[in-house]
């Protein structure tokens, strides 16, 4: 049979496996069978490219498999669970720069315009993504600080790479043998997209590691037409309408558009100073469980300060223990809370809390109501009620958990300063509102001891 | 049909099917559906195969050597660690 044949129709099926997988990631149940339905699909596709008859000299391919291999093989079982964000954001670099090179391998002297453009585009996504992951990775990680990176005249050095970068590429698809345009274009990317992460906040990082997530496919489906491969366009589509999607439900969660976020941080509005009436009222570790032992319904609402106190695991043996004691305990899980979409419920999913006692935002605020505690365990913007009632406040209009709805709250805090994004929280001076202040892994061990006593 | 126009008609295919599957995909599988996506993008690995094989020991063929290692590092850690990871969520057990 021809061989080409042979790799379309294997490109058929794999492009129909990577379908099929993503379909099955639609329920928590068929989820993990779903994820080896797409991985077969890719054993499929490379097997088949590894047939092709252009194919003379395997070495450097088995090198690159085994090296890449090898280190992914090594970064997946070793990373853990509260690193994934960092990894997600290496792990987009790292797609893009393999579009990057293959956009640049693909030249030659004889390439179409057409072509030529998409390999243009492939480079210059590849390398956006690259540079602005690993900016992602350094802030995530915190190897970088995690605050913005603004200076003047920021916006007139960004018109000029982005001038350079359009001079570069015109030049570049007019004459494609004078290499210096192609290594301008190359770097041009490589410093936009530096430029286009240091200004964003710590806070706004599950957006911008969503849209690199998007931009790695869009790399991918530019490689594809460089090389004219229908397969990467399928993969590389189907990844680059998941990012959009993501960054879109994120941007939603904080009641912030796409250009809000890329283009001006929080830092700019949030200088008003506005008046909390009340006052805060601590709680000792022992009042809180004379509370808690009566409760009948408790709400949980993690943030990412749980996953700094790692304090998961302590979090699921009390909600065991509030169970046996015959509460009803769900979870609150704010689309926005932790580092990136769905962090918290892969946390809570290792420390073994069942999928379907997390509730989503809206799930849980209709019957906040009838909640006897909420506990809020290292969260603050996803719980400030000042979204709903401070129109000058800078989240005014950000979907938030209603936990100031419940009968009584409790807030795990080390001390009494402001959330990531530092704005203050008028849910902390509530009537209802007590703060359990310390370490939430220690203030939670407490309750814990108590209750199991 | 030519190569770009067949390629685009594809292109718009996969991008319709991809907003209406993702779509459907629960908040609480958000991690792994990005770790999954790195996964999938590691598909470049399939152009890269070609271009490193050439036996020309060229540049293109040590750029594509490059691609072929950094997209096997999305193809196996991408699918081993959403593996791990949604191998931690359970139904409730009662």
């Amino acid at each position: 049979m021809d061989t080409s044949l042979v790799t379309g129709l294997g490109y058929v099926v794999a492009s129909g496996l990577f379908i099929f997988g993503l379909k099955m990631l639609g329920s928590p149940a068929t989820a993990r069978r779903g994820n080896m339905v797409s991985a077969a699909g890719m054993l499929v596709a490379i097997v088949v490219a590894l047939l092709d008859q252009g194919i003379v000299d395997y070495t450097y391919i088995a090198g690159g498999m085994v090296v890449g291999g090898l280190i992914g093989a090594v970064v997946a079982r070793s990373v853990a669970m509260t690193s994934m964000p960092e990894m997600v954001a290496l792990f987009n670099g790292l797609g893009g720069s393999a579009s990057l090179l293959v956009g640049w391998a693909a030249l030659s002297p004889d390439s179409a315009p057409f072509t030529l453009i998409t390999i243009v585009l492939s480079i210059l996504i590849g390398g956006v993504t690259l540079t602005g992951s690993l900016i992602a990775y350094g802030k995530l990680s915190e190897k970088l600080g995690s605050g913005q990176i603004v200076f003047s005249g920021q916006q007139i050095v960004n018109s000029l790479v982005v001038l350079g970068i359009i001079a570069g590429a015109t030049l570049f698809v007019m004459e494609p043998t004078n290499t210096t345009y192609l290594y301008a274009v190359i770097g041009l990317a490589l410093v936009f997209g530096i430029m286009v992460v240091i200004p964003i906040g710590g806070a706004d990082m599950p957006v911008v590691i969503s849209l690199l997530n998007s931009y790695s496919g869009l790399a991918a489906c530019a490689a594809g037409f460089a090389i004219d491969n229908n397969v990467l366009i399928v993969a590389g589509s189907l990844v680059g309408a998941s990012g959009i999607i993501l960054t879109q439900i994120m941007c939603k969660a904080m009641n912030r558009s796409l250009s809000n976020v890329l283009f001006s941080g929080f830092a700019s509005v949030s200088n008003e100073v506005t008046e909390i009436e009340g006052e805060i009222k601590p709680i000792s570790a022992d009042d809180a469980y004379y509370i808690l032992e009566a409760a009948s319904s408790v709400a949980i609402v993690p943030g990412y300060g749980m996953a700094v106190a790692q304090a998961q695991h302590v979090v699921k043996e009390l909600s065991n223990l509030l169970e046996a004691n015959g509460a009803e305990v769900v979870f609150g899980i704010h689309p926005v809370a932790g580092r990136m979409p769905g962090h918290m419920n892969v946390l809570l999913a290792e420390a073994d809390v069942p999928y379907d006692q997390l509730l989503e935002m809206d799930e849980i605020n209709p019957r906040m109501e009838t909640v006897d505690v909420a506990i809020v365990i290292g969260a603050n913007d996803v719980v400030n009620p000042a979204a709903r009632e401070v129109e000058s406040s800078p989240i005014y209009g950000m979907p938030v958990i209603n936990v100031a709805d419940a009968r009584t709250v409790f807030v795990l805090k080390r001390s009494m300063a402001s959330g990531f994004a530092g704005i203050e929280n008028p849910l902390f001076y509530k009537e209802n509102t007590r703060m359990l202040f310390g370490d939430a892994k220690e203030s939670l061990g407490k309750l814990v001891s108590e209750l199991s006593s | 049909m030519n190569g770009a126009e067949y390629l685009l008609f594809i292109l718009m295919l996969s991008v319709f099917l991809g907003f209406e599957l993702i779509n459907k995909v629960p908040a609480t599988l958000h991690t792994p559906l990005m770790s999954g996506a790195n996964a999938v993008s590691g598909i470049t690995a399939v152009g890269a195969v070609a271009l490193a094989g050439t036996g020309e020991g060229d540049l293109a063929q040590w750029l594509g050597a490059g691609a072929v290692a950094l997209a096997s590092i999305n193809v196996v850690g991408g699918y081993l660690v959403t593996d791990r990871m949604l191998g931690f969520f359970k139904k409730r057990e009662d």
